[in-house]
């Protein structure tokens, strides 16, 4: 179980999580969404350990966690897949040294085992026989499926998605969101995905959270997400551009 | 204003601590062992072999404009062509070897090294390095240091060599100077001192290139311009550094008796 506990993270004057708390439950798949600056990413960072909130507490599986020092919280990052917005592959890597770079640094793996894990989990991003391509060969969806291969390769309990769907036509969007419901169904992973695409959050989530002024303002199923009353959450899924609402505690 | 001056003041020490760490850092992976040969010697084909050609070819025409205006100057004073290899070889050996070499490896390799890792970090690669379990500064710092601090020194005894000996062809074609007389001119009145003095100097600058480089890539904000900005500043910083610091370290080393 991961929770946050009045997480508080600044950017010099810019206050962007302002006392965040949320519970994420094994096995279930939460997607975060908020507009666009409103510190879905900067949640997402501060949960694995790239950012450090000024204040507050982060438990992974009951550990509080902001104050590990580099080598404690690389035990906790194994438990971690994350794709990153831009997919994040690295540009002198091969995809098959991109998908492996993990297994090298966190697993005892042998040679013979990554190369057949490596075809393991491009099969189960739909991709074959890339293995030697360099990510500057590859189209933006499958950098995509390429950086989820990545973050499934360590076999993580956690999986963090940042904004999977970015980016992507209608149709490579859809097939990101259905890998991320196969995924969710064949490793049985607790997934927090961050987007502000309404269409993959209904299609892939157990419960939606909604981050508004660096709190989250609404919790609950998709449904109850698609029937709320609160104005703010409304504006949101339906994408009104009239006079910004102000949230008031 | 006072506001001003006074965040200014804070940023500026900021950096020196985080310069300070990232070196720190680096030399204590590198006295561990955390090496990866790989990475360390492609970094090292980067620097040395692929810098020798530009790094060559401005030796070997500073020694031959040095020693033509030797030979003129002294011709004009004594009548005749004196001393221009003792002229040429302390002047490269002790200034021009080292910083030439400086100043071109901080445009070539510093200038990559920035772009590099500036556009890794804006790219999320730095962070994604990170939730792989592996610490950018060991993984991409220690074999730029390595390459640098092994690769610069060589080049400039390099350059050292092949500046001499462009001096050599403009004194034995140009004025006439047998090559005998070139080169006890050089080795009369030169002490391995002299060639230490111009080592470590390279040395030093090889750290300023490197460490001002990869701390620009590391600390690189803002997308492609960012890193545009990133670059260019990781090498007008650079060189502005190697040419203050090369006459501090010159009094310096002369005030201990290397060179």
């Amino acid at each position: 179980m991961i929770k946050l506990s009045n997480v508080q993270k600044f950017f010099g004057k810019n206050h962007v999580l302002r006392g965040t708390d949320i519970e994420i439950y094994d096995g279930e798949t939460i997607t975060v969404i908020g507009a666009s600056g409103s510190g879905k990413s900067v949640m997402l960072k501060c949960i694995v350990g790239l950012l450090k909130p000024e204040s507050g507490e982060i438990y992974i599986d009951e550990r509080e966690v902001t104050k590990l020092e580099d080598e404690q919280l690389w035990d906790i990052q194994k438990r971690f897949g994350f794709l990153f917005q831009g997919a994040a592959l690295f540009d002198s890597l091969t995809v098959a040294e991109n998908i492996s770079f993990g297994m090298r640094n966190l697993t005892k793996v042998s040679e013979d085992d990554i190369t057949d894990r490596v075809k393991w989990c491009l099969k189960h991003v739909g991709l074959k026989e890339i293995e030697n391509l360099k990510p500057s060969e590859l189209s933006g969806g499958m950098k995509k499926r390429v950086g989820l291969a990545r973050a499934i390769a360590t076999e993580p309990r956690y999986i963090l998605y940042d904004e999977p769907t970015t980016g992507l036509d209608p149709i490579k969007a859809d097939l990101i969101t259905d890998l991320i419901l196969h995924l969710q169904k064949e490793l049985k992973v607790t997934s927090i995905v961050v987007t502000h695409d309404m269409v993959a959050a209904y299609k892939v989530s157990n419960r939606i959270a909604m981050l508004y002024d660096g709190k989250i303002v609404e919790i609950g199923s998709p449904s109850d997400i698609q029937n709320t009353k609160n104005p703010i959450v409304r504006q949101f899924i339906e994408g009104k551009t009239e006079e910004k609402i102000t949230y008031n505690d | 204003m006072l506001n001003k001056i006074g965040r200014k003041t804070y940023e500026f020490v900021r950096s020196i601590g985080e310069i300070s760490s990232i070196v720190i850092r680096t030399f204590s992976f590198i006295f561990s062992g955390f090496v990866n040969r790989k990475n360390a010697v492609e970094q090292m084909v980067e620097v040395g072999a692929r810098s020798f050609p530009v790094i060559g070819l401005t030796s070997i025409f500073t020694g031959m404009v040095l020693a033509l205006q030797t030979g003129a100057s002294s011709r004009n004073i004594f009548n005749e062509p004196l001393y221009i290899g003792t002229v040429v070889g302390f002047s490269i050996v002790k200034e021009l070897g080292p910083v030439l070499t400086a100043v071109v490896i901080s445009g070539r390799v510093g200038a990559a090294i920035a772009a590099e890792l500036g556009t890794m970090k804006v790219t999320e690669q730095l962070d994604a390095l990170y939730t792989l379990g592996t610490n950018p500064v060991k993984y991409l710092a220690v074999p730029r240091f390595i390459a640098n601090l092994t690769m610069i020194p060589l080049l400039t005894m390099l350059a050292n060599a092949i500046g001499i000996i462009g001096g050599l062809l403009v004194t034995a074609y140009k004025w006439g100077v047998p090559s005998t007389v070139y080169w006890d001119d050089i080795f009369n009145y030169m002490k391995i001192e002299d060639l230490m003095h111009g080592l470590v100097k390279s040395v030093f600058f090889a750290l300023i290139i490197v460490t001002i480089s990869c701390y620009k890539g590391f600390t690189c904000e803002g997308g492609a311009e960012g890193v545009g900005k990133a670059t260019t500043s990781a090498v007008m910083i650079s060189m502005v550094l190697i040419l203050v610091s090369d006459y501090f370290l010159t009094v310096f080393l002369v005030a201990i008796g290397i060179g």
